[in-house]
């Protein structure tokens, strides 16, 4: 997986669990919960949708390392070695 | 032999409109068994029903809007005959009516005789007026449709809802526009929180709660668990409110005429849509479920409110309300209580603070819980030793 290709994923998982964010319009520094308002069970639910899709299971204290879009491919695919 | 009408699903409910049938006639139907979904300012709603046997008769036309008490079906027990249709064409009348209560009449007593299995032709019965249920009549007429061209399957061979659709499908509900939906639940948050403010006297109670022991608890236990199996706080808060609420009788229940308290906690916990709006749908026997029930529990209903798929029973069976503001918001909440309860719990963002932890100040993870009661069912010293119940199961996370 290129680091593109584990960017689109997160996206998609994204808007999978908030369908009203564009995904054309979406900024890479938006704050998952400051900006785009997901609360405590979304942020779980989108971790455990890509533990599932990527297989990368995300410890709660790691969970400001994918609090952005930006944030969140960087992660990724330091833990995917991509 | 029930007859199955558009229920109230809340005291600011007048009317829903029917969007979808999930049974025929003919089906087999139980206690509990979703058969329709109506359109409420809530959103969709499946609606259970109450009765157990067979659907004789759909007596409701899809996209109709409804008064509360409108017969929709009639579900008959075993060995029950349908009344003639002419018995229940009265009651299905009913739409321009208004609000039909449990004691109007039912067509339990058919005016003639119990229609016979006999072999019933769809061909105009003697007078020529081909046999048709009202609604079915009323919606062939919207829909343009001849009655001689249909073959009816209802009682004595009459053309019913069913029947319609056999013939000539109809498109699928639009899906309703979301900002006329968001609009329309604003409009039943008004209502009903209008009603309440109106009617119940509020007492305010604040409490601050340590959660730091709650909160090491769940980061160890989370830590051993892969994503889909971890805990929220929620949902440590919602059970111990539960349990403390079983305990105290007197913020748990309804008030209709007098307070009766219930002997079940069917926790109303409230879910914020995104966009806007508020719904509390209950999850029930919240004091005996395991924190990982709780936690399957909460996800099922926010994923379902999100998507406007409550159940009716879930509209309407909450003994009490749980609000969290979640983890980034404001400290506290004095909320308003949603009737007929008579009681609503908010928990403020937790926060790390300093505290006096015996004698020494420490860093420590607090929350505010705070408790709206109805002044009509408890006062403020009973509704002080609930919050404290409250607390003090907050402090043994493992025996929740």
């Amino acid at each position: 997986m290129t680091p593109e290709d584990i960017r689109k994923a997160f996206i998609e998982e994204l808007v999978n669990i908030a369908p009203d964010i564009d995904p054309d319009t979406l900024e890479g520094d938006e704050h998952l919960q400051d900006d785009l308002e997901l609360d405590s069970m979304d942020i779980l639910n989108l971790v455990a949708a890509i533990h599932k899709r990527l297989g990368v299971s995300i410890a709660e204290e790691d969970y400001p390392r994918i609090e952005t879009p930006d944030k969140a491919a960087a992660y990724l695919a330091q833990r995917l070695g991509a | 032999m029930g007859v199955f009408r558009m229920p109230s699903l809340g005291a600011d409910m007048e009317a829903g409109t029917l969007v979808e049938w999930l049974v025929q006639p003919g089906d087999h139907v139980k206690r509990g068994d979703v058969v329709a979904v109506i359109e409420t300012q809530k959103g969709a709603i499946e609606i259970e029903t109450f009765d157990e046997g067979e659907v004789a008769r759909l007596d409701a036309a899809l996209g109709q809007k409804l008064p509360v008490g409108t017969p929709l079906a009639l579900i008959l027990g075993e060995g029950e005959e349908a009344p003639a249709p002419a018995a229940a064409e009265a009651e299905a009348e009913a739409p321009a009516a208004p609000p039909v209560k449990a004691e109007a009449p039912l067509p339990e007593a058919p005016a003639a005789a119990p229609a016979e299995a006999a072999p019933a032709p769809a061909a105009a019965a003697p007078g020529g007026v081909i046999p048709a249920s009202p609604a079915a009549r009323h919606e062939a007429r919207l829909r343009g449709i001849d009655l001689a061209t249909i073959a009816g399957t209802g009682p004595g061979g009459a053309i019913v809802l069913a029947d319609l659709d056999r013939a000539q499908p109809r498109p699928a509900p639009r899906a309703a526009d979301r900002a006329q939906m968001l609009a329309e639940m604003r409009k039943a948050i008004a209502a009903a929180m209008s009603k309440s403010k109106r009617e119940i006297p509020h007492y305010y109670l604040f409490h601050r709660i340590d959660l730091q022991a709650a909160t090491d608890w769940l980061t160890a236990t989370n830590a051993d668990r892969p994503p889909e199996e971890r805990l929220l706080m929620g949902a440590l808060l919602l059970k111990a409110t539960a349990l403390a609420a079983a305990r105290s009788k007197a913020v748990n229940g309804h008030y209709t005429e007098g307070f009766a308290p219930s002997a079940e906690v069917h926790a109303g916990f409230a879910v914020a849509l995104r966009g806007g709006g508020l719904i509390a749908p209950a999850i029930r026997d919240a004091d005996k479920l395991s924190l990982d029930e709780t936690m399957a529990a909460m996800r099922d209903v926010i994923a379902r409110a999100r998507a406007g798929r409550l159940r009716s029973s879930e509209m309407t069976d909450g003994t009490i309300t749980v609000s969290s503001l979640g983890e980034k918001g404001v400290d506290a909440m004095g909320g308003i209580i949603y009737p007929p309860q008579v009681a609503l719990v908010t928990f403020g963002s937790p926060r790390m603070e300093p505290a006096v932890v015996d004698g020494a100040v420490q860093a420590r993870s607090m929350v505010t819980a705070s408790l709206a009661a109805d002044h009509r069912a408890s006062d403020g010293r009973l509704g002080a030793r609930f919050l404290t119940e409250i607390e003090t199961l907050l402090q043994d996370p493992e025996a929740l």
